[in-house]
């Protein structure tokens, strides 16, 4: 009955959401006073998605296998946490929680939301509801999450052990919670453009929810980013995967909402251009679910590939993100201009850090679409990687960063204050950087070189607007600014350190040996088999030394029992390093080495180490059961029902 | 400055951001794209020595060879139609192995296919899209020798 309860759930909040559409159609075409109504049906609405979700949430906690979704993703001996993420760790179920957390982010703007005229939310709320809609009709048509099997089987297939990690349980719901927050920002928009009220007060309306989605986004990105970094052949902590863009793209867009945003609340300036950001920037999140959802691209993240679904969700791009654009073309011109400003001001400096983001946008865009442009024209295939974007958008991004220190120390409307002067400090501190760099690493590249001189400044320049005041009583607002501002020089710095000060090497080492890495000297200590609920693993221990007191290191490889997947590896420390037991390579590569190998490759030299392996007869007989099992099932065992469908993963699965 | 004017310029300068965009997009793209080839294709001389490319194919049976530093292999990479030979110095992973499907990302030099990555068909649900159709050719192919 769990299941089926979902399912009317979804009906029902589906049914009020096209009552809120046909309100908002009676709202814009007379007068009648709609916005209590319509506030009470998003309320429900929103309640509704919120049963539904928390019924799939019970059947995946209850390992109820008459659910085709729950036999497809879970496995009734997977850790308590892991059977509840599993809810949202494939196709179906985080697509409803993308539409519960939009039904949801309308209910609260039904409720709280007192800043704007009535019409205009009215216009708003049910331009979610329109949005909705579509994802309500992808759920109930083309992937329906209560779907029964019967009879029942007797144990589920599992969750990927590559998705069984802490990493799951965080990184998708920030993110959609991102995403979705974008999606409020466009209704806004959408609203204001047909009833024509694009002013400080709709800025002030949208603002809390462009911030709290940037920072949503930010944060989901930074968990993604530290999950791909610690498990091992994800990449390092980016890799420009199409997965990973399709991310960046709205966080990009909406750092610059967030930025043009304040100029309108402020000013009541940059209207139109501030709308067809909110347009772009949720557009953005809707090509990148398009582009994790259909598994359209070769990407690390693993998708089972399903036209249908992916053509479904393109037709509902095209529709929503094309009648924005007729929107915003057909209203934008009428919308008048706001107050004047001059060259140099504070509105300029933002504009030209919405140029430089939407410049960056464009190329990451470009970048990561072109191998399917080329595909469908031409038949060739291709790929867009690193090297593309660390040129093209790398040295944009560092004249962004420049600017960002000193866009701050600009006034509104027209600049009184002599900037300049007030640069001398981080200047030095930039020039201090650039030299430093030269004497210690002669030897790096250009662009960690000037990453560092930039980071250098900014470190310096993003404190500038607390110094000229009493910090304590600068307005939170501007904390929240130096704070985000100075985020970037640490990880600016980060990167240029991780770009410039990599090292690694590979080797075969023996037990006890110590291998040396860079300033490093890595010892293999010990390499030990531990096992968990579902799952068996080799555990290497590696001390590594530079001087002072040794850091530990335990990377480890892991074989899940209930999963027909490769095993994984994990770093198991900031330091990286990898262990690889080629005893259980299906190759027999190793014939001629005694026993167990492990091969440790190793990361950075900042954060550094190493490489190193054993040879040890004893070790092997005891490991290569669970090797062994791990590669029959994969071999032996097909899923009784047809992969197609049940197969996407909704997050990382593929290992490089 | 006037609104009118101001607004002139703001939509200039969105057009001069949007020209740059795909000018520098189309550039770096232009050089760093990197081109999917079948050893049919290096055997046709699509690839050209030191441009980054991706290689597709199965692992031939019997072509693993490991060095005796233990960290670098050699095999080879086939189509069905051609043969191409890859080094690669690193970790494989655990799904790489004989008769199955691999893509090494690297360059060619001088005959043999350099990676400094080897993709490997990871979980039976999933293969990279280059492969699938690749996969499929190959299964018939067998189909048609027995």
């Amino acid at each position: 009955m769990i299941a089926e309860t979902g399912l009317a759930a979804l009906w029902l909040a589906a049914g009020l959401a096209a009552y809120q559409v046909f309100l908002m159609v009676l709202a814009l075409r007379s007068s009648v006073e709609v916005a209590r109504p319509m506030r009470g049906v998003a309320v429900a609405q929103g309640m509704l998605t919120l049963i539904a979700f928390a019924m799939l949430l019970l059947v995946f906690a209850r390992s109820d296998m008459s659910v085709s979704l729950v036999f497809a993703n879970s496995n009734s001996a997977k850790p308590f946490i892991y059977k509840v993420a599993g809810a949202w760790g494939n196709h179906e179920g985080s697509m409803l929680m993308w539409v519960t957390i939009l039904a949801i982010a309308g209910a609260f703007v039904a409720f709280f939301s007192r800043r704007t005229g009535e019409r205009t939310l009215a216009a708003a709320l049910g331009s979610q509801a329109i949005l909705a809609l579509g994802f309500y009709a992808f759920l109930l048509f083309a992937s329906n999450p209560f779907a029964r099997l019967f009879p029942a089987p007797p144990d589920g297939q599992g969750l990927n052990p590559l998705l069984q990690d802490p990493g799951l349980a965080f990184h998708p719901p920030t993110l959609y919670l991102g995403y979705v927050g974008l999606s409020v920002a466009f209704s806004f928009a959408v609203g204001a453009l047909l009833t024509g009220e694009v002013d400080a007060r709709l800025a002030r309306a949208m603002r809390p929810w462009v911030l709290g989605a940037w920072i949503l986004l930010t944060l989901g990105i930074t968990a993604g980013s530290y999950w791909a970094y610690y498990e091992l052949g994800w990449g390092g902590y980016w890799f420009w995967d199409p997965v990973e863009n399709a991310s960046l793209m709205p966080w990009l867009a909406a750092t610059a909402l967030l930025h043009s945003i304040n100029v309108l609340a402020a000013r009541g300036a940059l209207k139109a251009w501030t709308m067809m950001l909110a347009v772009i920037a949720f557009s953005m999140s809707m090509v990148g679910t398009f582009l994790v959802r259909s598994g359209i691209l070769t990407s690390v993240h693993a998708f089972a590939i399903d036209p249908e679904r992916g053509t479904f969700l393109l037709a509902l791009l095209a529709i929503y993100v094309g009648a924005a654009f007729i929107l915003f073309a057909w209203r934008g011109a009428s919308l008048k201009e706001g107050a004047p400003f001059e060259l140099v001001s504070r509105e300029s400096g933002l504009v030209v850090n919405n140029l430089l983001l939407s410049v960056i946008l464009g190329i990451v865009f470009l970048g990561t679409l072109y191998p399917l442009f080329v595909e469908a024209l031409t038949a060739e295939k291709l790929s867009v990687g690193a090297p593309y974007f660390n040129a093209v958008a790398g040295p944009l991004a560092l004249v962004l960063a420049l600017l960002v220190g000193i866009g701050p120390l600009l006034s509104w409307r027209r600049e009184r204050r002599p900037v300049l002067r007030q640069l001398k400090v981080p200047a030095l501190v930039c020039v201090g950087a650039l030299v430093i760099t030269v004497i210690v690493a002669p030897g790096i590249g250009i662009l960690p070189r000037a990453g560092f001189t930039v980071a250098g400044f900014l470190l310096a320049a993003s404190a500038l607007p607390l110094a000229n005041r009493n910090p304590f009583r600068a307005p939170l607002a501007t904390w929240g600014m130096v704070v985000a501002h100075f985020g970037i020089a640490v990880a600016l710095a980060g990167m240029a350190a991780n770009a410039a000060f990599s090292s690694e090497r590979l080797a075969i080492a023996q037990l006890g040996e110590a291998l040396s890495v860079g300033p490093w000297q890595v010892e293999l200590v010990s390499v030990t088999p531990t096992a968990g609920k579902n799952w068996t693993a080799i555990e290497g221990e590696l001390r590594a030394s530079r001087g002072s007191g040794p850091i530990t290191l335990t990377p480890e490889t892991l074989y899940y029992s209930a999963a027909p997947t490769e095993t994984i590896r994990r770093a198991g420390n900031i330091l990286h390093a990898d262990v690889d037991v080629q005893a259980g390579n299906p190759l027999q590569l190793l014939t001629n080495h005694r026993g167990l190998e492990l091969t440790l490759p190793g990361q950075p030299d900042v954060l550094p180490v190493t490489a190193a392996a054993v040879s040890r007869p004893s070790v092997r007989t005891r490991f290569g059961h669970p090797v062994r099992r791990c590669f029959e099932h994969l071999d032996g065992v097909r899923a009784p029902v047809a992969p197609a469908g049940l197969g996407d993963l909704s997050q990382h699965s593929f290992s490089g | 400055m006037k609104p009118k004017n101001q607004r002139l310029v703001l939509v200039a300068a969105a057009l001069v951001a949007l020209v740059a965009a795909a000018l520098l997009a189309m550039i770096g793209l232009r050089n760093q794209a990197s081109f999917f080839y079948t050893p049919a294709d290096i055997a046709a001389g699509k690839a050209s020595d030191g441009k980054a490319a991706r290689l597709g194919g199965m692992v031939e049976k019997g072509s693993v060879r490991r060095e005796a530093d233990g960290v670098t292999i050699h095999f080879v990479l086939t189509d069905g139609k051609a043969q191409t030979p890859v080094t690669f110095r690193g970790i494989v992973p655990d799904l790489f192995r004989e008769g199955s499907g691999a893509v090494a990302e690297g360059r060619m030099q001088s005959g043999t296919f350099v990676a400094d990555q080897i993709l490997a068909k990871h979980d039976e649900r999933y293969m990279p899209p280059e492969l699938g159709n690749l996969a499929a050719e190959h299964k018939a192919g067998k189909t048609l020798e027995k």
